[in-house]
Protein backbone atom coordinates (compact mmCIF):
# COMPACT_ATOMS: atom_id res chain seq x y z
CA UNK A 1 0.00 0.00 0.00
CA UNK A 2 2.50 2.62 0.77
CA UNK A 3 4.06 1.95 -2.48
CA UNK A 4 0.81 2.86 -4.34
CA UNK A 5 0.77 5.84 -1.99
CA UNK A 6 4.04 6.72 -3.78
CA UNK A 7 2.08 6.30 -7.00
CA UNK A 8 -0.66 8.58 -6.31
CA UNK A 9 1.96 11.44 -5.18
CA UNK A 10 4.49 10.75 -8.37
CA UNK A 11 1.74 10.38 -10.97
CA UNK A 12 -1.95 11.10 -9.80
CA UNK A 13 -0.52 13.94 -8.18
CA UNK A 14 2.31 15.25 -9.99
CA UNK A 15 0.37 14.23 -13.69
CA UNK A 16 -2.41 16.41 -11.95
CA UNK A 17 -0.03 19.55 -11.55
CA UNK A 18 1.51 19.49 -15.15
CA UNK A 19 -2.23 18.55 -16.60
CA UNK A 20 -4.11 21.56 -15.34
CA UNK A 21 -1.03 23.87 -16.13
CA UNK A 22 -0.94 22.36 -19.65
CA UNK A 23 -4.53 22.28 -20.35
CA UNK A 24 -4.75 26.07 -18.87
CA UNK A 25 -2.23 27.31 -21.45
CA UNK A 26 -3.20 25.07 -24.76
CA UNK A 27 -6.97 26.17 -24.25
CA UNK A 28 -5.59 30.04 -24.94
CA UNK A 29 -3.62 28.23 -27.65
CA UNK A 30 -6.34 26.32 -29.06
CA UNK A 31 -8.78 29.40 -29.17
CA UNK A 32 -6.68 31.97 -30.61
CA UNK A 33 -6.42 29.44 -33.73
CA UNK A 34 -9.86 28.86 -33.62
CA UNK A 35 -10.85 32.28 -34.25
CA UNK A 36 -7.39 34.06 -36.25
CA UNK A 37 -6.06 30.63 -37.75
CA UNK A 38 -2.11 30.96 -36.44
CA UNK A 39 -0.45 29.14 -33.71
CA UNK A 40 0.30 32.15 -31.30
CA UNK A 41 4.00 30.78 -30.17
CA UNK A 42 4.26 33.90 -27.29
CA UNK A 43 1.58 32.17 -25.46
CA UNK A 44 3.95 30.87 -23.36
CA UNK A 45 5.33 34.17 -22.60
CA UNK A 46 2.24 35.95 -21.64
CA UNK A 47 1.66 33.21 -18.93
CA UNK A 48 5.33 34.38 -17.85
CA UNK A 49 3.91 38.13 -18.01
CA UNK A 50 0.99 37.24 -15.83
CA UNK A 51 3.66 35.87 -13.01
CA UNK A 52 5.38 38.52 -13.39
CA UNK A 53 2.91 40.54 -13.14
CA UNK A 54 2.01 38.96 -9.66
CA UNK A 55 5.39 39.37 -8.31
CA UNK A 56 5.60 43.41 -9.02
CA UNK A 57 2.25 43.50 -7.12
CA UNK A 58 3.44 41.33 -4.13
CA UNK A 59 6.21 43.09 -4.08
CA UNK A 60 4.48 46.30 -3.39
CA UNK A 61 2.11 45.27 -1.37
CA UNK A 62 3.35 42.05 0.25
CA UNK A 63 0.93 42.16 3.26
CA UNK A 64 -2.41 42.20 0.64
CA UNK A 65 -2.90 38.55 1.35
CA UNK A 66 -2.64 37.97 5.19
CA UNK A 67 -5.63 40.00 6.08
CA UNK A 68 -7.69 37.74 3.68
CA UNK A 69 -6.07 35.00 4.55
CA UNK A 70 -4.52 33.69 1.39
CA UNK A 71 -1.05 33.87 0.10
CA UNK A 72 -0.74 37.69 -1.63
CA UNK A 73 -0.21 36.09 -4.76
CA UNK A 74 -3.02 34.87 -4.97
CA UNK A 75 -4.86 37.83 -4.00
CA UNK A 76 -3.34 39.79 -6.56
CA UNK A 77 -4.62 36.98 -9.72
CA UNK A 78 -7.37 38.99 -10.40
CA UNK A 79 -5.43 42.52 -11.29
CA UNK A 80 -2.66 40.44 -13.06
CA UNK A 81 -5.27 38.63 -15.48
CA UNK A 82 -6.66 42.17 -15.84
CA UNK A 83 -3.41 43.27 -16.87
CA UNK A 84 -2.17 40.44 -18.92
CA UNK A 85 -6.09 40.15 -21.07
CA UNK A 86 -5.03 43.88 -21.54
CA UNK A 87 -1.28 43.23 -22.57
CA UNK A 88 -2.79 40.06 -25.15
CA UNK A 89 -5.37 42.71 -26.80
CA UNK A 90 -2.27 45.89 -27.00
CA UNK A 91 0.07 43.24 -28.34
CA UNK A 92 -2.88 42.12 -31.24
CA UNK A 93 -3.57 46.32 -31.91
CA UNK A 94 0.33 46.52 -32.14
CA UNK A 95 1.49 43.27 -33.97
CA UNK A 96 -1.08 41.61 -35.33
CA UNK A 97 -3.84 43.27 -36.42
CA UNK A 98 -1.70 45.36 -39.23
CA UNK A 99 -0.42 42.46 -40.47
CA UNK A 100 -4.37 40.69 -40.57
CA UNK A 101 -5.21 44.16 -42.14
CA UNK A 102 -2.75 43.47 -44.98
CA UNK A 103 -4.60 39.98 -45.57
CA UNK A 104 -0.99 38.29 -45.16
CA UNK A 105 -0.50 34.45 -44.84
CA UNK A 106 -0.94 32.84 -41.24
CA UNK A 107 2.44 31.76 -40.79
CA UNK A 108 3.65 35.30 -41.02
CA UNK A 109 1.34 35.75 -38.08
CA UNK A 110 3.44 32.89 -36.48
CA UNK A 111 6.58 34.38 -37.06
CA UNK A 112 5.41 37.66 -35.89
CA UNK A 113 4.81 36.15 -32.27
CA UNK A 114 8.17 34.29 -32.77
CA UNK A 115 9.03 38.20 -32.58
CA UNK A 116 6.50 39.14 -29.79
CA UNK A 117 7.79 36.02 -27.72
CA UNK A 118 11.66 37.41 -27.87
CA UNK A 119 10.49 40.73 -26.53
CA UNK A 120 8.24 39.53 -23.93
CA UNK A 121 11.19 37.55 -22.30
CA UNK A 122 13.76 40.42 -22.87
CA UNK A 123 10.93 43.20 -20.84
CA UNK A 124 10.55 40.88 -18.54
CA UNK A 125 14.18 40.36 -17.74
CA UNK A 126 15.14 43.88 -17.98
CA UNK A 127 12.66 44.25 -14.76
CA UNK A 128 12.66 40.82 -13.27
CA UNK A 129 16.30 40.05 -13.78
CA UNK A 130 17.12 36.61 -14.87
CA UNK A 131 17.41 34.60 -11.46
CA UNK A 132 14.60 32.91 -9.91
CA UNK A 133 12.17 34.32 -7.59
CA UNK A 134 10.08 33.12 -5.08
CA UNK A 135 6.51 34.14 -5.51
CA UNK A 136 5.43 33.26 -2.15
CA UNK A 137 6.62 36.82 -0.17
CA UNK A 138 4.83 35.16 2.84
CA UNK A 139 7.26 32.38 3.34
CA UNK A 140 4.62 30.08 4.41
CA UNK A 141 3.99 27.60 1.73
CA UNK A 142 1.58 25.21 3.84
CA UNK A 143 2.12 21.45 2.80
CA UNK A 144 -0.59 19.11 3.42
CA UNK A 145 0.21 15.43 4.84
CA UNK A 146 -2.65 13.26 4.51
CA UNK A 147 -2.06 9.10 5.86
CA UNK A 148 -4.86 7.76 4.27
CA UNK A 149 -6.91 5.19 6.90
CA UNK A 150 -5.69 2.05 5.90
CA UNK A 151 -4.13 -0.63 6.94
CA UNK A 152 -0.94 -0.47 6.84
CA UNK A 153 -0.24 2.79 5.43
CA UNK A 154 2.40 5.19 6.67
CA UNK A 155 3.28 7.49 3.45
CA UNK A 156 1.02 10.46 3.38
CA UNK A 157 -0.59 11.59 0.44
CA UNK A 158 1.65 15.51 -0.19
CA UNK A 159 -0.52 18.28 -1.64
CA UNK A 160 0.72 21.90 -1.72
CA UNK A 161 -1.40 24.93 -1.07
CA UNK A 162 -0.37 26.22 -4.37
CA UNK A 163 -1.31 22.71 -5.87
CA UNK A 164 -4.98 23.00 -4.09
CA UNK A 165 -5.28 26.74 -5.18
CA UNK A 166 -4.21 25.24 -8.91
CA UNK A 167 -7.28 22.81 -8.87
CA UNK A 168 -9.77 25.10 -7.87
CA UNK A 169 -9.16 27.58 -9.97
CA UNK A 170 -8.45 25.09 -13.18
CA UNK A 171 -11.76 23.68 -12.45
CA UNK A 172 -13.07 27.12 -12.12
CA UNK A 173 -12.09 28.15 -15.31
CA UNK A 174 -13.22 25.23 -17.36
CA UNK A 175 -16.65 25.41 -15.53
CA UNK A 176 -16.39 29.75 -16.83
CA UNK A 177 -15.33 28.77 -19.74
CA UNK A 178 -18.48 26.18 -20.68
CA UNK A 179 -20.96 28.61 -19.46
CA UNK A 180 -19.28 31.47 -21.49
CA UNK A 181 -18.99 29.24 -24.63
CA UNK A 182 -22.69 27.43 -24.49
CA UNK A 183 -24.87 30.14 -22.79
CA UNK A 184 -23.41 33.72 -23.09
CA UNK A 185 -24.25 35.51 -26.66
CA UNK A 186 -20.48 36.41 -26.82
CA UNK A 187 -19.49 33.12 -26.61
CA UNK A 188 -21.28 31.27 -28.94
CA UNK A 189 -20.79 34.20 -31.63
CA UNK A 190 -17.13 32.73 -30.93
CA UNK A 191 -18.02 29.12 -31.56
CA UNK A 192 -19.93 30.61 -34.69
CA UNK A 193 -16.91 32.56 -35.91
CA UNK A 194 -14.91 30.09 -35.51
CA UNK A 195 -17.25 27.82 -37.35
CA UNK A 196 -18.15 29.87 -40.22
CA UNK A 197 -15.89 33.47 -40.44
CA UNK A 198 -17.69 35.00 -43.14
CA UNK A 199 -20.97 33.44 -42.47
CA UNK A 200 -20.78 34.76 -38.42
CA UNK A 201 -19.68 38.42 -40.82
CA UNK A 202 -22.74 38.20 -42.82
CA UNK A 203 -24.98 37.48 -39.61
CA UNK A 204 -23.88 40.85 -38.58
CA UNK A 205 -21.07 39.76 -35.90
CA UNK A 206 -18.44 42.18 -35.41
CA UNK A 207 -15.23 40.22 -36.12
CA UNK A 208 -12.92 42.78 -34.37
CA UNK A 209 -15.37 42.35 -31.02
CA UNK A 210 -14.75 38.86 -31.11
CA UNK A 211 -10.67 38.98 -31.67
CA UNK A 212 -10.33 41.35 -28.35
CA UNK A 213 -12.41 38.87 -26.77
CA UNK A 214 -10.50 36.13 -27.56
CA UNK A 215 -7.27 37.67 -26.31
CA UNK A 216 -9.18 38.72 -23.09
CA UNK A 217 -10.02 35.25 -22.47
CA UNK A 218 -6.15 33.79 -23.60
CA UNK A 219 -4.42 36.41 -21.55
CA UNK A 220 -6.34 36.01 -18.49
CA UNK A 221 -6.36 32.29 -19.13
CA UNK A 222 -2.56 32.83 -19.55
CA UNK A 223 -1.69 34.45 -16.40
CA UNK A 224 -3.70 32.11 -14.35
CA UNK A 225 -1.49 29.01 -15.35
CA UNK A 226 1.92 31.73 -15.28
CA UNK A 227 1.06 32.28 -12.12
CA UNK A 228 0.09 29.04 -10.31
CA UNK A 229 3.51 27.19 -12.46
CA UNK A 230 5.46 29.80 -10.28
CA UNK A 231 3.88 29.00 -7.30
CA UNK A 232 4.01 25.83 -7.31
CA UNK A 233 7.99 26.07 -8.16
CA UNK A 234 9.97 29.73 -8.78
CA UNK A 235 8.98 32.12 -10.92
CA UNK A 236 12.02 32.98 -13.67
CA UNK A 237 11.66 34.85 -16.79
CA UNK A 238 11.73 31.73 -18.98
CA UNK A 239 9.95 29.15 -17.13
CA UNK A 240 6.61 29.15 -18.99
CA UNK A 241 8.70 29.15 -22.18
CA UNK A 242 9.82 25.76 -21.69
CA UNK A 243 6.11 24.63 -21.33
CA UNK A 244 5.48 25.64 -24.85
CA UNK A 245 5.98 21.99 -26.61
CA UNK A 246 4.02 20.69 -24.37
CA UNK A 247 1.11 22.96 -24.20
CA UNK A 248 0.83 23.33 -28.01
CA UNK A 249 1.45 19.14 -27.92
CA UNK A 250 -1.75 19.62 -25.92
CA UNK A 251 -3.57 21.65 -28.33
CA UNK A 252 -3.09 19.11 -31.23
CA UNK A 253 -3.81 15.96 -29.34
CA UNK A 254 -7.03 17.45 -28.26
CA UNK A 255 -7.73 18.35 -31.69
CA UNK A 256 -7.10 22.21 -32.50
CA UNK A 257 -9.39 24.58 -32.52
CA UNK A 258 -11.87 22.29 -29.93
CA UNK A 259 -11.71 23.93 -26.11
CA UNK A 260 -12.56 20.56 -24.46
CA UNK A 261 -9.83 18.77 -26.38
CA UNK A 262 -7.37 21.16 -25.37
CA UNK A 263 -8.35 20.39 -21.62
CA UNK A 264 -8.49 16.44 -21.90
CA UNK A 265 -5.14 17.17 -24.89
CA UNK A 266 -3.55 18.86 -21.54
CA UNK A 267 -4.35 16.00 -18.65
CA UNK A 268 -3.19 13.62 -21.35
CA UNK A 269 0.15 15.14 -22.07
CA UNK A 270 0.70 15.68 -18.38
CA UNK A 271 -0.04 12.15 -17.02
CA UNK A 272 1.98 10.41 -20.17
CA UNK A 273 5.10 12.36 -19.00
CA UNK A 274 4.61 11.72 -14.91
CA UNK A 275 4.04 8.11 -15.66
CA UNK A 276 6.71 7.89 -17.94
CA UNK A 277 9.40 9.21 -15.56
CA UNK A 278 8.05 7.29 -12.54
CA UNK A 279 10.01 4.55 -11.29
CA UNK A 280 7.72 1.81 -11.72
CA UNK A 281 10.09 -0.48 -9.80
CA UNK A 282 8.65 1.29 -6.50
CA UNK A 283 5.40 -0.97 -7.76
CA UNK A 284 6.88 -3.93 -7.66
CA UNK A 285 8.86 -4.09 -4.37
CA UNK A 286 6.35 -5.84 -2.74
CA UNK A 287 6.62 -8.73 -5.17
CA UNK A 288 10.21 -9.21 -5.19
CA UNK A 289 10.36 -11.87 -3.02
CA UNK A 290 8.21 -14.42 -5.77
CA UNK A 291 10.54 -13.91 -9.01
CA UNK A 292 12.78 -16.15 -9.95
CA UNK A 293 16.57 -15.86 -8.30
CA UNK A 294 17.62 -15.15 -12.33
CA UNK A 295 15.79 -12.22 -12.87
CA UNK A 296 17.80 -8.85 -11.96
CA UNK A 297 15.22 -6.01 -11.84
CA UNK A 298 17.09 -2.71 -12.09
CA UNK A 299 16.32 -0.14 -9.27
CA UNK A 300 15.39 2.23 -12.15
CA UNK A 301 12.43 0.82 -14.11
CA UNK A 302 11.90 4.20 -15.79
CA UNK A 303 10.56 4.83 -19.29
CA UNK A 304 12.67 7.95 -19.58
CA UNK A 305 15.26 9.90 -16.70
CA UNK A 306 13.39 12.74 -15.33
CA UNK A 307 15.94 15.29 -16.94
CA UNK A 308 14.66 13.62 -20.04
CA UNK A 309 10.39 14.32 -19.13
CA UNK A 310 10.38 17.29 -22.67
CA UNK A 311 11.17 14.14 -25.36
CA UNK A 312 7.24 12.68 -24.07
CA UNK A 313 5.32 15.60 -25.42
CA UNK A 314 7.74 15.54 -28.45
CA UNK A 315 6.76 12.13 -28.88
CA UNK A 316 3.21 12.23 -28.17
CA UNK A 317 3.12 15.44 -31.11
CA UNK A 318 5.23 13.28 -33.70
CA UNK A 319 2.65 10.22 -32.93
CA UNK A 320 -0.36 12.30 -33.29
CA UNK A 321 0.95 14.06 -36.38
CA UNK A 322 1.60 10.92 -38.26
CA UNK A 323 -1.63 8.54 -36.89
CA UNK A 324 -4.20 11.10 -36.18
CA UNK A 325 -3.69 14.98 -36.82
CA UNK A 326 -6.99 16.13 -36.81
CA UNK A 327 -6.37 14.96 -32.93
CA UNK A 328 -9.21 13.17 -30.23
CA UNK A 329 -11.56 15.58 -30.50
CA UNK A 330 -11.28 15.75 -34.35
CA UNK A 331 -9.90 19.74 -34.77
CA UNK A 332 -9.41 21.31 -37.39
CA UNK A 333 -6.28 19.52 -39.87
CA UNK A 334 -3.10 22.34 -39.68
CA UNK B 1 -39.91 53.87 -54.06
CA UNK B 2 -38.12 50.54 -54.89
CA UNK B 3 -37.01 48.66 -52.04
CA UNK B 4 -33.69 47.47 -53.51
CA UNK B 5 -32.49 48.96 -57.03
CA UNK B 6 -29.23 48.61 -58.78
CA UNK B 7 -28.67 51.46 -61.71
CA UNK B 8 -25.52 50.36 -64.03
CA UNK B 9 -23.60 48.16 -61.97
CA UNK B 10 -20.30 47.26 -62.61
CA UNK B 11 -17.82 45.34 -60.58
CA UNK B 12 -14.81 42.33 -59.62
CA UNK B 13 -12.66 41.09 -57.99
CA UNK B 14 -9.61 42.85 -58.18
CA UNK B 15 -9.40 45.46 -61.56
CA UNK B 16 -11.02 42.56 -62.94
CA UNK B 17 -15.02 43.22 -64.19
CA UNK B 18 -17.38 40.65 -63.81
CA UNK B 19 -20.51 42.73 -63.89
CA UNK B 20 -20.60 45.19 -66.84
CA UNK B 21 -23.58 47.71 -66.21
CA UNK B 22 -26.46 45.92 -64.18
CA UNK B 23 -29.82 47.38 -63.47
CA UNK B 24 -32.20 45.94 -61.23
CA UNK B 25 -35.66 47.17 -59.48
CA UNK B 26 -37.58 45.16 -57.33
CA UNK B 27 -40.48 46.23 -55.18
CA UNK B 28 -41.11 45.14 -51.40
CA UNK B 29 -43.67 42.55 -52.09
CA UNK B 30 -42.01 40.90 -55.17
CA UNK B 31 -40.10 37.82 -55.88
CA UNK B 32 -37.10 38.62 -58.54
CA UNK B 33 -35.24 35.83 -59.57
CA UNK B 34 -31.87 35.94 -61.69
CA UNK B 35 -31.03 33.52 -64.26
CA UNK B 36 -28.61 33.07 -66.58
CA UNK B 37 -25.44 30.76 -68.10
CA UNK B 38 -22.80 30.08 -66.05
CA UNK B 39 -20.42 33.16 -65.76
CA UNK B 40 -23.11 35.45 -66.30
CA UNK B 41 -22.43 37.13 -62.89
CA UNK B 42 -25.63 36.15 -61.15
CA UNK B 43 -24.13 35.23 -57.57
CA UNK B 44 -21.49 37.84 -58.49
CA UNK B 45 -24.36 40.45 -58.47
CA UNK B 46 -25.63 39.03 -55.45
CA UNK B 47 -22.40 39.24 -53.74
CA UNK B 48 -22.16 42.81 -54.66
CA UNK B 49 -25.43 43.94 -53.35
CA UNK B 50 -24.33 42.60 -49.90
CA UNK B 51 -20.93 44.24 -49.62
CA UNK B 52 -18.61 41.08 -50.41
CA UNK B 53 -17.16 42.45 -53.76
CA UNK B 54 -16.08 46.01 -55.02
CA UNK B 55 -18.51 47.63 -56.95
CA UNK B 56 -16.25 50.61 -59.29
CA UNK B 57 -19.01 52.45 -61.19
CA UNK B 58 -22.59 52.78 -61.08
CA UNK B 59 -24.84 52.37 -57.74
CA UNK B 60 -26.70 50.33 -55.11
CA UNK B 61 -29.97 51.43 -53.77
CA UNK B 62 -32.41 49.93 -50.52
CA UNK B 63 -35.16 52.25 -49.78
CA UNK B 64 -33.55 54.77 -52.32
CA UNK B 65 -30.39 55.27 -49.14
CA UNK B 66 -27.26 54.56 -51.20
CA UNK B 67 -25.72 51.37 -49.78
CA UNK B 68 -22.96 49.34 -52.56
CA UNK B 69 -19.63 48.69 -50.87
CA UNK B 70 -20.91 49.13 -46.93
CA UNK B 71 -19.38 45.89 -45.02
CA UNK B 72 -22.24 43.27 -44.70
CA UNK B 73 -22.87 43.63 -41.11
CA UNK B 74 -23.75 47.17 -41.37
CA UNK B 75 -25.98 45.91 -44.31
CA UNK B 76 -27.82 43.10 -42.00
CA UNK B 77 -28.47 46.32 -39.65
CA UNK B 78 -30.31 47.97 -42.52
CA UNK B 79 -32.30 44.75 -43.10
CA UNK B 80 -30.96 43.06 -45.56
CA UNK B 81 -30.31 39.07 -45.42
CA UNK B 82 -27.67 37.15 -47.40
CA UNK B 83 -28.08 33.61 -47.62
CA UNK B 84 -24.68 31.88 -49.54
CA UNK B 85 -25.45 28.61 -51.61
CA UNK B 86 -22.52 26.74 -49.94
CA UNK B 87 -21.38 27.11 -46.28
CA UNK B 88 -24.61 28.63 -45.27
CA UNK B 89 -24.52 27.43 -41.47
CA UNK B 90 -22.67 26.80 -38.48
CA UNK B 91 -21.98 22.83 -38.79
CA UNK B 92 -20.75 22.21 -35.34
CA UNK B 93 -23.54 24.10 -33.43
CA UNK B 94 -27.29 23.53 -33.13
CA UNK B 95 -30.26 24.52 -35.27
CA UNK B 96 -30.99 26.53 -32.48
CA UNK B 97 -27.90 28.37 -31.73
CA UNK B 98 -27.71 28.90 -35.51
CA UNK B 99 -30.72 30.87 -35.70
CA UNK B 100 -30.08 32.84 -32.88
CA UNK B 101 -26.59 33.92 -34.11
CA UNK B 102 -29.12 35.35 -37.67
CA UNK B 103 -30.55 37.64 -34.50
CA UNK B 104 -27.18 38.46 -32.79
CA UNK B 105 -27.68 41.92 -33.33
CA UNK B 106 -31.13 42.11 -32.19
CA UNK B 107 -30.56 39.99 -29.07
CA UNK B 108 -34.50 41.07 -27.71
CA UNK B 109 -36.31 39.97 -30.54
CA UNK B 110 -34.77 36.25 -30.20
CA UNK B 111 -37.28 34.60 -28.67
CA UNK B 112 -40.59 35.32 -31.17
CA UNK B 113 -38.69 35.35 -34.26
CA UNK B 114 -37.44 31.59 -32.86
CA UNK B 115 -41.34 31.18 -32.75
CA UNK B 116 -41.87 32.62 -36.03
CA UNK B 117 -38.85 30.59 -37.87
CA UNK B 118 -40.16 27.77 -36.42
CA UNK B 119 -43.92 28.13 -37.24
CA UNK B 120 -42.78 28.78 -40.50
CA UNK B 121 -40.10 25.77 -40.81
CA UNK B 122 -41.52 23.38 -38.87
CA UNK B 123 -39.12 20.18 -39.17
CA UNK B 124 -36.13 22.58 -37.83
CA UNK B 125 -38.12 22.53 -34.32
CA UNK B 126 -38.11 19.01 -33.94
CA UNK B 127 -34.33 18.99 -34.65
CA UNK B 128 -33.47 22.02 -32.80
CA UNK B 129 -30.91 20.23 -30.68
CA UNK B 130 -29.07 18.30 -33.58
CA UNK B 131 -25.88 20.12 -35.02
CA UNK B 132 -26.54 21.48 -38.44
CA UNK B 133 -23.53 19.78 -40.04
CA UNK B 134 -25.80 16.31 -39.60
CA UNK B 135 -28.91 17.83 -41.41
CA UNK B 136 -29.25 16.90 -45.10
CA UNK B 137 -29.03 19.10 -47.43
CA UNK B 138 -32.65 20.66 -47.64
CA UNK B 139 -32.80 20.78 -43.88
CA UNK B 140 -29.56 22.84 -43.73
CA UNK B 141 -30.80 24.86 -46.62
CA UNK B 142 -34.05 25.36 -44.09
CA UNK B 143 -31.51 26.15 -41.13
CA UNK B 144 -29.91 29.00 -43.38
CA UNK B 145 -32.98 30.63 -44.54
CA UNK B 146 -34.09 31.10 -40.90
CA UNK B 147 -30.79 32.57 -39.58
CA UNK B 148 -31.43 35.09 -42.31
CA UNK B 149 -34.86 35.32 -41.15
CA UNK B 150 -34.07 36.03 -37.83
CA UNK B 151 -32.56 39.26 -38.72
CA UNK B 152 -36.28 40.21 -39.77
CA UNK B 153 -34.68 41.58 -42.81
CA UNK B 154 -36.81 43.85 -45.50
CA UNK B 155 -34.90 41.86 -48.28
CA UNK B 156 -33.81 38.56 -48.47
CA UNK B 157 -31.04 37.64 -51.42
CA UNK B 158 -30.70 33.45 -51.52
CA UNK B 159 -28.23 32.02 -53.54
CA UNK B 160 -29.02 29.02 -55.20
CA UNK B 161 -30.92 28.14 -52.41
CA UNK B 162 -32.31 24.54 -54.56
CA UNK B 163 -28.98 23.85 -55.45
CA UNK B 164 -28.06 19.79 -54.84
CA UNK B 165 -31.85 19.27 -53.90
CA UNK B 166 -34.39 16.67 -55.11
CA UNK B 167 -37.56 17.97 -57.19
CA UNK B 168 -39.46 17.15 -54.04
CA UNK B 169 -37.22 19.27 -52.04
CA UNK B 170 -36.81 22.24 -54.74
CA UNK B 171 -40.56 22.13 -54.72
CA UNK B 172 -40.88 22.28 -50.48
CA UNK B 173 -37.88 25.52 -50.78
CA UNK B 174 -40.07 27.57 -53.40
CA UNK B 175 -42.76 27.12 -51.61
CA UNK B 176 -41.69 28.44 -48.24
CA UNK B 177 -39.87 31.28 -50.29
CA UNK B 178 -43.15 31.90 -51.61
CA UNK B 179 -44.84 32.13 -48.20
CA UNK B 180 -41.48 34.28 -46.69
CA UNK B 181 -42.50 36.77 -49.36
CA UNK B 182 -46.33 36.63 -48.50
CA UNK B 183 -45.19 38.18 -44.85
CA UNK B 184 -43.36 41.01 -46.44
CA UNK B 185 -40.02 40.04 -47.34
CA UNK B 186 -38.80 41.55 -50.78
CA UNK B 187 -36.82 38.37 -52.03
CA UNK B 188 -34.05 38.44 -55.04
CA UNK B 189 -32.74 34.88 -55.81
CA UNK B 190 -30.16 33.51 -58.40
CA UNK B 191 -31.48 30.20 -59.53
CA UNK B 192 -30.26 27.08 -61.84
CA UNK B 193 -33.54 25.98 -61.99
CA UNK B 194 -34.80 28.58 -64.17
CA UNK B 195 -38.11 27.48 -65.46
CA UNK B 196 -39.47 26.06 -61.71
CA UNK B 197 -38.15 29.83 -60.52
CA UNK B 198 -39.67 31.85 -63.18
CA UNK B 199 -42.65 30.32 -62.44
CA UNK B 200 -42.49 31.69 -58.89
CA UNK B 201 -41.04 35.13 -59.85
CA UNK B 202 -42.88 38.21 -59.89
CA UNK B 203 -39.86 40.00 -61.99
CA UNK B 204 -36.85 37.80 -63.85
CA UNK B 205 -33.38 39.19 -64.95
CA UNK B 206 -32.07 37.02 -67.29
CA UNK B 207 -28.39 37.94 -67.59
CA UNK B 208 -25.22 37.06 -69.76
CA UNK B 209 -21.84 38.23 -69.61
CA UNK B 210 -22.36 40.74 -66.66
CA UNK B 211 -24.81 42.41 -68.40
CA UNK B 212 -28.89 42.70 -69.21
CA UNK B 213 -30.50 40.73 -71.31
CA UNK B 214 -34.32 40.28 -70.83
CA UNK B 215 -36.00 41.84 -68.06
CA UNK B 216 -39.60 41.23 -67.70
CA UNK B 217 -42.49 39.40 -65.22
CA UNK B 218 -41.56 35.85 -64.70
CA UNK B 219 -44.26 34.51 -66.98
CA UNK B 220 -43.56 36.54 -69.84
CA UNK B 221 -39.66 34.98 -69.89
CA UNK B 222 -41.54 32.02 -69.53
CA UNK B 223 -43.44 33.04 -72.62
CA UNK B 224 -41.09 34.71 -74.55
CA UNK B 225 -39.20 32.29 -77.07
CA UNK B 226 -36.05 33.97 -77.40
CA UNK B 227 -35.54 33.77 -73.63
CA UNK B 228 -36.56 29.84 -73.88
CA UNK B 229 -34.50 29.11 -76.74
CA UNK B 230 -31.10 30.64 -75.80
CA UNK B 231 -31.58 30.66 -71.50
CA UNK B 232 -34.05 27.44 -70.44
CA UNK B 233 -32.85 24.75 -73.06
CA UNK B 234 -35.94 25.07 -75.37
Amino acid sequence: MNEFMFFINNVLIAGSVSGSIYAIGAVGVTLVFSIMRFAHFAHADMMTFGAFMVLALTTAFPAAGASLGMPTAVVMLPIAMALTALLAVGIDKAFYKPLRAHGVKPIVLVIGSLGVTLMLQGVIRLFAGTGGQNLYVDDRKEIFRMVLPLEGVRVPVVITEPQLYLFILTLLSVVALHLFLNRSRLGKAMRAMSDNPELAQASGINTNTIVAVTWVIAGSLAAIAGTLLSLDVTFKPDLSFFLLLPIFAAAIVGGVGHPYGAIAGGFVVGFAETLAVFNWNILLRPYRDSFPDWLELPTNLAFVGTEYKIVVPFFILVAILIWRPTGIFKGKVI
Amino acid sequence: MPLLEARDVHGGYGGMNILNGINMTLEADEVGVIVGPNGAGKSTMLKAIFGLLLVNQGEILLRGEPIHNLPPNKLVQKGMGFVPQENNTFPSMTVQENLEMGAFLKPDSVKPMLKQVYEAFPPLYDKRHQRAGELSGGQRQMVAMGRALMAEPSVLLLDEPTAGLSPLYMNEIFARIKEINAIGVGILMVEQNAKQALAIADKGFVLAAGQNRFTDTGAALLADPDVAKSFLGG
